[in-house]
């Protein structure tokens, strides 16, 4: 198996109040192509800085990240990136929106730009709100937004950052079910961060759970699951056991965290 | 009259002062009863104006008196001339002065080193009111149209350029990541999310600029001009003749109010993307 990505010794420090923050503390972590990754640990543990730095939003401050080899020096449209805040163009439609990558890819012309954007417009369910400004959308409807124009654009990876936060629980369920349906057709890689330990058990191949202060991997738990997943696999022994091993590292590190302060 | 007052210099988006809510384009209740208040208001103006000027109040015309005159000055041309004369100036000024406030507002924002290099500049001539610069530009540039275009110019350009600075640099940092992580360079970046999202702050700052434009036209014109409405109140002045003085006033309080009232709007469509609280 080929890696995909590639954190090496990789740290990311703040300036803050004139003292360095060491958001990320020396990250080593391979991420195989075509693997599922889901990042879990408390807020502020530098889950959203290290997927940053896979992005080259934000650039490391020691080490290095490599995607396909290279290191990472900005973005690229190979890797698709989902935020935390959805960052849609307030100016422009749910259509124009979802088109705005394929406009910046040459050789695509507008009939296959509608129709490509349309695809990815009725997969998230907003075929009624193609033409709506993002105002007129709920939380959950933008993000839906943003998911459509990640996809739209066919990205090799996926850099997804609690994307199904703003989700009702149904949609949320239906979402990861798209998106496992989505990576098994196209053979995407996917690093992928979430709070919700359930998600993160659901989707991964592996799980990444992360400690703050310095923000730093905890523990890598392998999800010895066959795809496609589905939901007899959520009521499983094998997932609830995985899932509490999970659930076991990030809190009862949240604990010892609270003992300590 | 229309129901609102604008808030001139108003930041767009969080802060929407009340005025620019709907009531201004769904006339309801309210907006009609505004809109009632504004008439019954003007009423009582005249009225008051009326009676001081029927009590003698020394040399003031009356409004029936005003608008005798102002008819007579609209039969003969006159008022039309002047208006063009003063419009033209207005809108060349203003032109100039946005068109070259926004690339210099623009670069202001995206570029340290154009900042570090410009805005010395620009604080230190806000703080001269324009006016002040008409005797440097008559001596410099004559007595012609060049002087006074300047100064408007320089005034548009100063509070519009601000304005924009502004909303560059305001322009949300994950707006742009998310352009640049579809593959938008950096041109692209600028002209497809840049330009957009600053663009309520650019249209208030164009709308303060024609404000300044304005005023600084009329007052270029008492000093120096063979025509405008400026020049006709000043050559009135001479000879104590205040009716023309007060159609001189209204004219330039109608002209500025009907074009802000049309950048205003021309600001609500293009800015209709934004949430309002
Ligand atoms: N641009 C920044 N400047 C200063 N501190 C930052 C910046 N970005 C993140 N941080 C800090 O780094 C830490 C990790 O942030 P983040 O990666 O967003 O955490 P998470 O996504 O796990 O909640 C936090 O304490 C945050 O305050
Ligand atoms: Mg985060």
């Amino acid at each position: 198996m080929t890696t995909k990505i590639s954190f090496q010794q990789t740290s990311c420090a703040f300036l803050v109040n004139g003292a360095d923050f060491l958001a990320v503390d020396r990250v080593d972590l391979d991420i195989a192509d075509r693997e599922v990754v889901t990042v879990v640990g408390p807020s502020g543990c530098g889950k959203s800085t290290l997927l940053n730095m896979a992005a080259g939003l934000v650039n490391p401050t020691g080490g290095q990240v490599y995607v396909d080899g290279v290191p990472v020096r900005e973005p690229g449209p190979e890797r698709g990136v989902i935020f935390q805040q959805y960052a849609l163009f307030p100016w422009l439609t749910v259509r124009s929106n979802v088109e705005f990558g394929l406009t910046l890819q040459r050789g695509v012309s507008r009939a296959e730009r509608r129709r490509r954007a349309q695809h990815f417009i009725d997969l998230v369910g907003l075929t009624d709100f193609a033409d709506a400004l993002p105002k007129t959308l709920s939380g959950g409807m933008r993000q839906r937004c943003a998911i459509a124009r990640a996809y739209a654009v066919n990205p090799s990876i996926l850099l997804m950052d609690e994307p199904f936060g703003a989700l009702d629980a149904l949609t949320r369920v239906q979402m990861q079910d798209q998106l496992l349906r989505a990576w098994s057709a196209e053979q995407r890689t996917i690093m992928f961060i979430t709070h919700d330990v359930d998600e993160a058990v659901y989707l991964a191949n592996r799980v990444v759970v992360m400690a703050a202060r310095p923000g730093r991997i905890k523990e890598i738990i392998p999800v010895e699951l066959p795809y496609p997943r589905t939901e007899a696999h959520r009521l499983s022994p094998e997932f609830t056991e995985i899932r509490n091993r999970v659930w076991h590292a990030v809190y009862h590190q949240a604990l010892e965290e609270d003992r300590a302060t | 009259m229309t129901s609102t007052i604008p808030v001139r210099g108003a930041p767009p988006g969080a802060t929407a002062p009340p005025g620019r809510s709907r009531a201004g384009r769904r006339p309801n209740r309210t907006s009609l009863r505004m809109l009632g208040l504004n008439a019954v208001a003007v009423a009582i103006g005249l009225a008051v104006w009326a009676g001081l000027a029927r009590a003698g109040v020394e040399g003031l015309p009356g409004p029936l008196a005003v608008a005798d005159r102002g008819w007579d000055l609209i039969e003969s041309g006159t008022l039309l001339e002047d208006t063009a004369a003063s419009l033209r100036r207005v809108f060349i000024g203003f032109l100039l002065g946005s068109l070259l406030a926004v690339p210099v507002g623009f670069l202001m924002g995206w570029y340290v080193t154009a900042r570090g290099l410009i805005e010395p500049y620009v604080q230190f001539f806000r703080t001269i009111p324009p006016l002040a610069i008409i005797p440097l530009a008559i001596v410099l540039l004559g007595i012609g149209e060049t002087p006074k275009i300047f100064v408007i110019t320089l005034a548009a350009f100063l509070s519009s350029v601000i304005s924009t600075f502004q909303g560059v640099v305001s322009v949300d940092k994950t707006l742009i990541n998310a352009a640049r992580v579809l593959g938008a360079g950096d041109g692209v970046t600028f002209r497809r999310v840049v330009v957009p999202a600053s663009s309520p702050f650019i249209l208030v700052g164009m709308r303060i600029g024609l404000g300044s434009a304005w005023a600084t036209l009329v007052a270029a014109e008492l000093i120096a001009a063979q025509q405008g409405v400026g020049y006709r109140m000043q050559q009135a002045q001479l000879y104590y003749d205040l009716p023309t003085i007060f159609v001189g006033l209204i004219t330039i309080g109608v002209l500025g109010l009907i074009m802000d009232r049309i950048l205003l709007l021309v600001e609500r469509r293009l800015t209709r993307w934004q949430e309002r609280r």
